[in-house]
């Protein structure tokens, strides 16, 4: 009759740890594919300015920075100590700033080109003459959504 | 010599490493969240197109100058006092006469309610710094947020921060931010161009 015979003493087997190291190396890979360090390596020294009405940047995609502040110390003997303006990995001009807002258009779905927003990294030491020149360049052609980048602190900054 | 048999590498480890490996992936990732004001310019002067007429009531010039001196109306302030003036002037609760000026417009939800002419004008000079003008950009902001906070606190109970579609909509309409990025002080001179 006894169909179902009653369990002996037997141990309960080992789960196999055998696969783990797999399942740890998938994640590993997904996080070190997905951190992708596109971080443009900055020739310039940005000291960034503290803010207390800030937001955070949404839909990176749709971002794009200048640059603006002091080159870092290799390069102050050809570019002197005054703050310069930096596109993506070059040192530019004001007048390159115009021809660089249509490129990174270009390179937009055409959907979103009217969303993009200029975010102006800039040193806190930096004078407004420039940063007054790159916004009379980016109003020209109509990049006028713009974001000053500063860190948020809650305490005033007087 | 005897050679021995293979022996099977110990593969226990193999997921410490990994775990190490991937805990130093997820410290190191800061997901660097830059943080921004958020602003809008003016669309290119039109030619030919004179710029619109502003009283002088609905102005509120805030000039810092290139030792990073700020003045308000002509008067010397600190940074401290800039928010309460902005205030001031962009609520003028006892509509009074040398503040601007209140114009009716269609709000949604809240109808058709009074809302302020007035237009902050920030100007700096070439050598102003741009920390300065940041800090002063940053007050004349949390101006506005405050006013619209209590506003949406009163209208709707609710923090502005929270509203969402036509609230969020009534509120920014009813108090405008209305900084504007002024045309700079003396021409663009061509620096570096």
């Amino acid at each position: 009759m006894s169909k179902f015979r009653k369990k002996g003493n037997k141990a309960t087997p080992a789960i196999s740890t055998a696969s783990l190291p797999d399942i740890v190396f998938m994640l590993l890979f997904f996080f070190m594919t997905v951190t992708t360090m596109k971080e443009i390596d900055l020739k310039i020294v940005i000291k960034k300015p503290q803010a207390t009405e800030v937001k955070k940047l949404e839909n990176k995609s749709l971002v794009k920075y200048v640059n603006i502040g002091p080159p870092i110390a290799k390069f102050r003997k050809m570019y002197g100590s005054e703050s310069i303006i930096q596109l993506n990995d070059q040192f530019a001009k004001v007048r390159d700033i115009a021809p660089w807002v249509n490129a990174e258009r270009q390179k937009m779905d055409a959907s979103n080109r009217s969303k993009m927003t200029t975010a102006l990294k800039v040193n806190k030491e930096t004078k407004m003459g420039i940063v007054t020149d790159v916004k009379q360049e980016l109003r020209k052609v109509k990049a006028l959504k713009i974001t000053y980048i500063a860190d948020k602190t809650t305490k005033n900054n007087f | 010599m005897a050679r021995r048999a293979l022996t099977e590498i110990n593969a226990g480890s193999m997921a410490d490493i990994a775990f190490l490996l991937l805990i130093f992936f997820l410290v190191t990732t800061t997901m660097s969240t830059n943080t921004g004001m958020q602003r809008k310019l003016p669309p290119p002067p039109e030619k030919d197109v004179k710029p619109p007429e502003v009283h002088a009531r609905n102005v509120m010039a805030v000039l810092i100058n290139k030792d990073n001196f700020i003045m308000v109306n002509s008067v010397p302030m600190q940074l401290n006092k800039i928010t309460e003036k902005a205030k001031e002037f962009l609520a003028n609760v006892n509509r009074r006469e040398d503040l601007p000026v209140f114009e009716n417009k269609e709000v949604p939800i809240l109808g058709n309610v009074p809302v302020s002419k007035g237009i902050i004008s920030l100007q700096t000079d070439r050598n102003t710094q741009y920390e300065k003008y940041l800090q002063v950009q940053n007050e004349l902001m949390r101006a506005v947020a405050e006013l619209r906070d209590a506003r949406s606190m009163k209208e709707f109970g609710v923090h502005f921060d929270d509203l969402e579609g036509d609230r969020l909509e009534a509120i920014s309409k009813a108090i405008p931010l209305a900084i504007s990025e002024a045309e700079p002080r003396r021409s663009v001179k061509s620096v570096g161009k």
